[in-house]
């Protein structure tokens, strides 16, 4: 087991699955003979060839429906979006087809493809390389959306995906990719999509967040620590579907819940689980449900001191813990 | 199910078997269009897309290929089902939502057709997305080193979205072994094709994708044949897609909700009578011998008797169960 950053973990995973089954392409921009931008596909080409390593003309709906016919006919394509903010013109092929496909067969057909992205903010990607779209697409059932917080989980949330059935999301928070660095066990293995990861046990709250979030929030639990406040961090991992039986677990243990995420407020992933734990376990909660999350301000600006603010932090989010045990 | 790598004949092959086979699809076609319009207006079909006028086009595109090419067809390609193996059982149980229906269980709006048995793609509403997943089962095909070949419609409408060009540019950058034939019957909806684009003919363009394309007369079913064959031969050889166009006016409204009085007179929809590709094809097999008036009659007799016994079917077949409708939204 060597400690590596969490792109590596991606990496990896896209490099194992691809020696295992033959039926695994990936196309995208630049995912080629750049590796890719952020270099997550480095030497994939090398390994397996222009014909399974895709360079796509620049076109997302075309990356993601081209996918989609790839997937249908026998193929398990990875198609990446150089970046989460450039989606929106696949939005279509994902929402109207990918996640329809088997539905709307009666199960004759189904979408076995997983859509890489990576998305989030803090460095200096301004309003169209910071986006967190995820919630777009948690409002959709027949797809599953992925978000990773550790390399280890990268890699083995990824291979998840690569094996799942159906149309996955996996979001990769840019920041976390040379940012978080951690063990990636050796060889083979898998982590399973819908199931959260309890990152540390507390009592006094639980504070619920993903990728970037998540690392953040376990260093807010580390500072809380010394002032004697104990946090539970659970790393959600899965947002579609979202691992209720964690959530709801967690916060009859503590009976204070934050939500802590990056994309603006309004509609966002928070939403859902303060939802599911105002419906579930209103009578466990010894305070009200706390949102700490992004403004609803049309993007992340591009100057320092703005995009500091629009970003949550251990700072701010230990703060909100301090608050939500004062109550 | 027959899977056949078997290559259609070319048209000036075709047996006069052949040959009356594919009038039958056509009449047949026809034949449903027909009934299920009377249906709509009594009340007892809610939704209804024709395919009048485009019988030929769809009946030979779609036999001009071999069994294990994939077919992507678009939400009114009545004809080129019937050519998959599709029934009029099949026609009448879709329309009536009914749970036996092959396409989708009842769940998707009439038209929308679709067998994986028979390698006939599931479709949505939406238009013009089936253009990209064409282009890639054929990418699928071309990497694993098959022989087979997809073929997309699409109308012409469809020609002005994104996915079209995008699928095109996909296509001819690797030479793709997919078809995308445009059944132009000159209307979106209410729009005329002079408002849709600044072109005479859609297959022109692609010219602007290094591809080969082709303007055909819609409403000849042999000349669709075997423009239809001749790019499928094309492909299957390693040289690349083909933008096959059939041009033929469109009979009826959009839709059964639609009502073209509103954006095209009487005296236009008269004037184009003559367009009739069923008129045309009954002419055909005449002139060439292949069948009397009295064949044909009796064809239409027969066909009329295999469409009641199918309507009266899809009336008395059950419903999905409505809790049918949790089920496969993901894989069980």
């Amino acid at each position: 087991m060597a400690v590596k950053n969490l792109i590596d973990g991606v990496r990896e995973a896209m490099l194992e699955e691809m020696a295992r089954d033959e039926s695994i392409v990936l196309l995208g921009e630049d995912v080629g003979k750049r590796g890719g931008v952020f270099r997550a596909s480095a030497g994939l080409i090398e390994a397996y060839g222009d014909q399974r390593v895709i360079d796509a003309p620049l076109g997302e709906s075309g990356i993601v429906g081209v996918g989609i016919g790839l997937a249908l006919n026998g193929m398990r394509p990875i198609a990446e979006i150089q970046f989460a903010d450039f989606i929106h013109p696949a939005f279509n092929q994902i929402v109207s087809e990918a996640a329809k496909f088997r539905w709307r067969s009666n199960d004759a057909f189904h979408v076995p493809m997983c859509i890489r992205a990576p998305f989030g903010g803090g460095v200096h990607g301004g309003l169209y390389h910071s986006q967190s779209v995820e919630a777009f697409f948690m409002h959709v059932p027949g797809l599953k959306v992925v978000i990773p917080s550790t390399p280890a989980d990268a890699k083995g949330l990824l291979k998840s995906a690569i094996r799942d059935d159906d149309p996955v999301l996996y979001f990769e928070h840019k920041r976390t990719y040379r940012l978080v660095r951690g063990e990636i066990p050796d060889g083979d293995y898998t982590v399973p999509i819908g199931k959260a990861r309890l990152v540390r046990e507390g009592k006094d709250l639980s504070i619920y967040a993903y990728g970037l979030m998540a690392y953040f929030a376990e260093q807010a639990a580390d500072a809380l620590e010394k002032e004697g406040i104990s946090a539970e961090v659970v790393d959600l991992r899965t947002l579609l579907p979202l691992d209720r039986e964690a959530i709801l677990a967690s916060v009859a243990k503590t009976h204070r819940a934050l939500i802590v995420h990056e994309a603006n407020r309004t509609m966002g992933a928070g939403a859902e689980v303060a939802a599911l734990i105002a419906e579930e376990a209103l009578y466990e909660l010894d305070a009200p449900i706390r949102r700490l999350t992004g403004p609803d301000i049309p993007a992340m600006p591009f100057n320092t001191p703005q995009e500091e603010r629009f970003m949550p932090g251990p700072e701010t989010i230990a703060q909100a813990a301090r608050e939500l045990c004062a109550l | 199910m027959a899977k056949t790598k078997a290559t259609p004949k070319a048209a000036s092959s075709l047996s006069p078997e052949d040959v009356r086979r594919l009038h039958r699809w056509v009449l047949l076609a026809r034949t449903i269009d027909e009934r299920m319009w009377v249906l709509n207006r009594a009340g007892k079909a809610p939704f209804v897309i024709p395919c009048r006028g485009q019988e030929a086009a769809q009946v030979g595109w779609g036999a001009a290929l071999r069994d294990t090419d994939f077919v992507v067809p678009y939400y009114r390609d009545l004809g080129v089902a019937l050519t998959r193996g599709y029934t009029a059982r099949q026609a009448f149980l879709a329309l009536l939502g009914k749970e036996e229906d092959v396409s989708s269980g009842g769940r998707q709006m009439p038209g929308h057709y679709s067998w994986a048995a028979h390698r006939v793609i599931s479709g949505s509403s939406v238009v013009t997305t089936q253009v990209l997943h064409a282009t890639g089962i054929a990418l699928a095909s071309r990497l694993r080193g098959e022989d087979d070949v997809a073929a997309v419609a699409l109308g012409e409408g469809s020609t002005s979205q994104g996915d079209f060009h995008e699928a095109l540019n996909w296509a001819s950058i690797h030479k793709l072994p997919v078809l995308f034939v445009i059944e132009n019957n000159g209307y979106a909806i209410s729009e005329p094709q002079c408002k849709e684009m600044a072109v005479q003919d859609v297959a022109e363009r692609a010219l602007g994708y290094a591809m080969a394309g082709v303007t055909v007369d819609g409403t000849d079913l042999f000349a669709c044949y075997e423009a239809t064959y001749q790019a499928a031969e094309r492909a299957r050889r390693g040289d690349g897609p083909t933008l096959i166009e059939l041009k033929m006016y469109r009979i009826l409204p959009h839709s059964s909700d639609d009502d073209d009085r509103t954006y095209r007179s009487r005296e236009e929809v008269e004037a184009h009578k003559d367009q009739d590709p069923v008129e045309i094809l009954n002419r055909q097999v005449v002139e060439r011998g292949l069948m009397t008036a009295e064949d044909i009659a009796a064809v239409k007799a027969e066909l009329q008797a295999e469409v009641d016994e199918a309507i009266a079917y899809a009336e008395a077949a059950p419903y999905p169960s409505a809790d049918d409708m949790f089920r496969h939204v993901y894989a069980d």
